[in-house]
């Protein structure tokens, strides 16, 4: 074993402060001296870290931060430095799985395909292709997004298509879409190397973009560092380091969000020429926002208005500022609303399209990204508009179809929505991908018993055994990260190529192949007869070739990058053309939005009900390229404590694990670094409760209980906190998932769930 | 003056549509859109109702029944199986089709009156209703295919 550091012990690593250029660090773990190193990047956060995979006699045996790449400059992680393992374990899925009578049985690929194809003509036949659904992930390449796309959308035509992204970046989508018109960040990571100030809101920076991390700690520990304010409800690593830490109450993000814009507005500290020329709504923002006084914030939030005060003037008089969000929004009321409020800020200052400053609406999966654009989840292929036919025009010509064969009757169904076809038995075969919806979803007892219906017909390819394999019909053993080739983007438009390192184990495909194979076998045809993939498609540079036909023109431009170009160097950032040949550091450098009628990604929402606008809604606001200033009034959360369940639950990630644990798990440092699950309590409840560190508690909402052992303090009295990372696939001796607590709920504009609260109450359980 | 006439009809369409919205919440619990939606959208025609009835003193309101009968006859039927959320959600959008209308003709008068209060009281809770309809052609508009389609008894 040789490691460059040890980042179990030391997340971080070294100091190497700096304004300016981010000094280079290669980062590196293995465990035997590779013979060869091959280009690829970590899939372990949605940072998009680049890297080269360490081979020796065709087994991975390490990984390296690749020095040149500008994501990471040879950086990487714990999670990235030793979650590759996982590709080596022994209990990998390796033949296809059947149920018969009652068990799961391996079977060849051809009966395996066999049956999912049958099932799948029959359904067809008797309830159209709307009772197939597809529930993906933010894990696979964007060429098996765009052939499990058209699967969907050409092939089958079913609306029924989401992703786990519906968990973790569904509003980091949708607040885009709301401002800008369209879906794209538009800073850059290099953003952080000069700005004046950085903003992080409901996002752990430091233990779920460990790298980026480092590059705010750099920053921080070399010359004019940057000013940082953090809001989260908990004493993270990451509001350690804030120069103000905001801490409100679970629930109201909104009130705080809107106290610091009145402040702003009110010092005058905006940029009126810029609201003036770029942006339209500023006058009812100012409205809604004008009855959040600092007295009014704190009454509600917590908040001391003289740290409101404080916060207010770093953000309202910095020159530049990044700004980042994740699920402490995303996952938490008014989701979509309060991450709108960071764009807002930005756009207020005319902090926007230029180096230093950009707004981060984080993802949290290394290609959710891809799962958007894609459209393998809600979203149309090229971030194109389900309401506009000429959009859906361009998708049938450049499949070969009738523009009807391609749904866009109504939006796209998001999951929550998918789940309760299912329920309601409308649904009757879902092909699960690369993702652990029995850890990941909320509510796993109503999951998990839909799940287990009989008149669900379930398929689930993934590379190890689940909680969810466990439950289907069909197994489909899967290869992964360097055992395939192809692409993915990162949250910061950063495009890298991953190739091919190793075989897969045993009889394993890559998701790729499979839709292809799933297409060949349903012999889809295009207008003219001919083959719908496979006659164009034989490997994924063929696919990634047609990807960038669909982005021509479109903001997410990859027409001027290839496999080639990929290959060798840094990611490359899209909008990538013979206009932009390397790629593009800012969007709406301008000031001229994604907005325009023609060219919008949608009509966009009442962000109060999600209602969706229709065309002619919007060609009354007729935007022409301004962005759009929203903004809501406070509601409460739907469920509060009370006296049955007094203590508000939140839930979240650790540093060294990684979504359902199924790779990272399996690292034998990572594992030991946080073994298992546990409630993290305030000091002041523990004693109230006659609760010491390592008591077994139990932990209950309306929906289900849990025993978790005792973690006291650093945390606000009247909130417990548990990582959602555990289930049951290496241990089930008691139930352990945090999501037997979450509630069923999701936002209106994103539909994305809310995890971050709901109501439980605890007792001490007696050995 | 007439004008109390439809005020009647107003105040009692806002109190139906209130009451409906919320049975409809109530109905449906297991979409949790819909519990929760609707919960909100019964509290904005609570609202406007409160606002109505000022106006309702002011011009000596004409009690109407008919809104009353209107609902009564909409949701009349006991339905159960795959139809219920889709004909409830109708049933809902045509109740606020009515309140809309008593909005328009209300109005009218204010405009001839010249009623300041009242012309800002019709674009508040008119914008609203506005917004009640648009959230319920959205729904029923995602419910349709797959409830007409797919769905079986």
């Amino acid at each position: 074993m040789k490691e460059t550091r040890d980042s179990i012990a030391d997340i971080w690593g070294p100091r190497t402060g700096y304004e300016g250029q981010w000094p280079e660090r290669v980062d590196e773990r293995v465990e035997e001296e590779p013979d060869h190193w091959v280009q690829s990047a970590c899939v372990l956060c949605s940072n998009g870290c680049g890297c080269d995979i360490g081979v020796k006699d065709g087994r991975i045996v390490g990984v390296r931060g690749r020095a040149a790449d500008s994501v990471n400059h040879g950086r990487l992680g714990p999670k990235g430095l030793h979650g590759w393992v996982a590709n080596n374990s022994p209990d990998r899925l390796t033949k296809p799985l059947i149920r018969r009578n009652g068990q799961l049985e391996e079977a060849t690929w051809d009966e395996a395909m066999s049956m999912i194809v049958s099932k799948s003509k029959k359904l067809i036949d008797e309830h159209t292709a709307s009772s197939i659904g597809f529930y993906t992930s933010g894990q696979l390449f964007l060429e098996e997004y765009y052939a499990l796309g058209i699967v969907g959308k050409a092939g089958l035509g079913t609306p029924h298509m989401d992703g786990n992204t519906r968990l973790c970046t569904a509003t980091a989508a949708a607040a885009l879409k709301v401002s800008f018109g369209s879906d794209g960040q538009p800073g850059s990571y290099s953003d952080l190397d000069t700005t004046e100030a950085i903003l992080h809101v409901g996002h752990n920076i430091a233990s779920q973009q460990t790298v980026l991390w480092m590059r705010v700690l750099d920053r921080l520990a070399g010359p004019n560092p940057p000013k940082l304010v953090v809001i989260d409800p908990r004493a993270t690593y990451t509001a350690e380091k804030a120069t103000v830490h905001l801490a409100p109450r679970v629930g109201t993000n909104i009130p705080v969000m809107n106290g610091l814009l009145h402040l702003i507005i009110e010092a005058g500290y905006i940029n009126q020429e810029y609201i003036k020329a770029h942006t339209l709504g500023f006058e009812e923002l100012k409205q809604v926002v004008a009855k959040w006084t600092p007295s009014r914030v704190e009454q509600l939030t917590g908040v001391p208005a003289d740290k409101l005060r404080e916060a207010a003037r770093i953000l309202g008089t910095c020159e530049s500022l990044v700004s980042t969000a994740l699920q402490g929004v995303y996952q938490s009321m008014q989701a979509t609303a309060a991450a709108v409020q960071v764009n807002n800020l930005h756009l207020l200052r005319g902090l926007i399209g230029r180096p230093g400053s950009g707004i981060y609406q984080m993802n949290g999966q290394p290609t959710a990204q891809n799962t958007r654009e894609c459209g393998a989840d809600g979203d149309l292929p090229g971030f194109r508009n389900w309401g506009n036919e000429e959009h859906i025009q361009q998708l049938a010509d450049l499949w070969n179809v009738h523009p009807d064969q391609i749904p866009h009757w109504s939006p796209p169904t998001h999951a929550m929505q998918l789940w309760r076809y299912c329920e309601q038995g409308s649904i009757k075969m879902l092909w699960i991908s690369g993702t652990n919806p029995l850890v990941s979803l909320p509510d796993l007892a109503r999951a998990r018993k839909i799940l287990a219906k009989e008149d669900l017909f379930v398929v689930v390819q993934d590379a190890f055994s689940t909680e969810t394999t466990a439950l289907a019909d069909v197994v489909l053993p899967a290869a992964i990260w360097g055992e395939k080739t192809g692409c993915f983007t990162n949250v910061g438009r950063t495009v890298h190529i991953s190739h091919k390192a190793v075989d897969p184990p045993g009889e394993a495909r890559s998701d790729f192949d499979i839709f292809v194979e799933y297409s060949r076998r349903m012999d889809f045809r295009d207008k003219d007869g001919n083959p719908l993939l496979t006659s164009t498609w034989q490997t994924t540079e063929d696919a990634f070739n047609a990807w960038r036909e669909c982005t021509r023109g479109r903001i997410c431009d990859y027409t001027g990058m290839s496999y080639a170009k990929l290959t060798g160097g840094s990611g490359i950032q899209w909008p990538c053309n013979e206009q932009y040949p390397n790629g593009k550091t800012h969007l709406y450098e301008d000031g001229v939005f994604s907005t325009d009628i023609d060219y919008c990604e949608t009509y966009g929402h009442d962000l109060e009900t999600g209602a969706p606008r229709t065309k002619d809604d919007y060609k009354l606001l007729d935007p022409k390229g301004k962005a759009f200033l929203k903004g809501v009034d406070y509601e409460p959360p739907h469920e509060e404590p009370d006296e049955s369940y007094p203590l508000w639950l939140t839930t979240g990630r650790l540093v060294y694990h990684f979504h359902t644990r199924t790779k990272t798990g399996r690292s034998k440092e990572l594992h030991a670094a946080a073994p298992d699950s546990y409630v993290q309590l305030a000091t002041e409840d523990a004693a109230r409760y006659g609760i010491v560190e390592g008591d077994m508690i139990e932990v209950e909402s309306r929906r289900g209980k849990i025993l978790e052992p005792a973690r006291v303090g650093d945390i606000e009295p009247g909130l417990v906190f548990i990582p959602f990372h555990y289930g049951y696939w290496d241990k089930s001796d008691r139930p352990r998932a945090a999501n037997e607590l979450t509630l069923t709920e999701w936002d209106p504009v994103s539909k994305q769930p809310h995890f971050k609260y709901a109501a439980v109450r605890i007792h001490k359980v007696h050995a | 003056m007439l004008l109390s006439h439809y005020l009647g009809l107003l105040e009692n369409s806002e109190k139906q549509l209130s009451d409906a919205f919320e049975y409809v919440s109530r109905k449906h619990k297991d979409e949790p859109d819909i519990e929760q939606i609707c919960q909100k959208l019964s509290a904005w025609s609570r609202e406007h109702h409160g606002k109505v009835m000022s106006f309702c003193q002011k011009y000596s309101e004409q009690q109407s029944s008919e809104p009353d009968k209107l609902k009564r006859d909409l949701f009349a039927e006991k339905r159960s199986g795959s139809l219920t959320l889709l004909r409830d959600l109708h049933d809902l959008w045509l109740l606020a089709q009515e309140v809309q209308l008593c909005w328009i003709v209300i109005r009218q008068a204010a405009l001839g009156l010249r009623d300041e209060e009242l012309k800002a009281t019709h674009e508040f809770c008119n914008a609203r209703t506005k917004r009640q309809s648009d959230w319920l052609l959205g729904r029923i508009k995602q419910a349709a295919p797959q409830t007409l389609l797919v769905a079986e008894q």
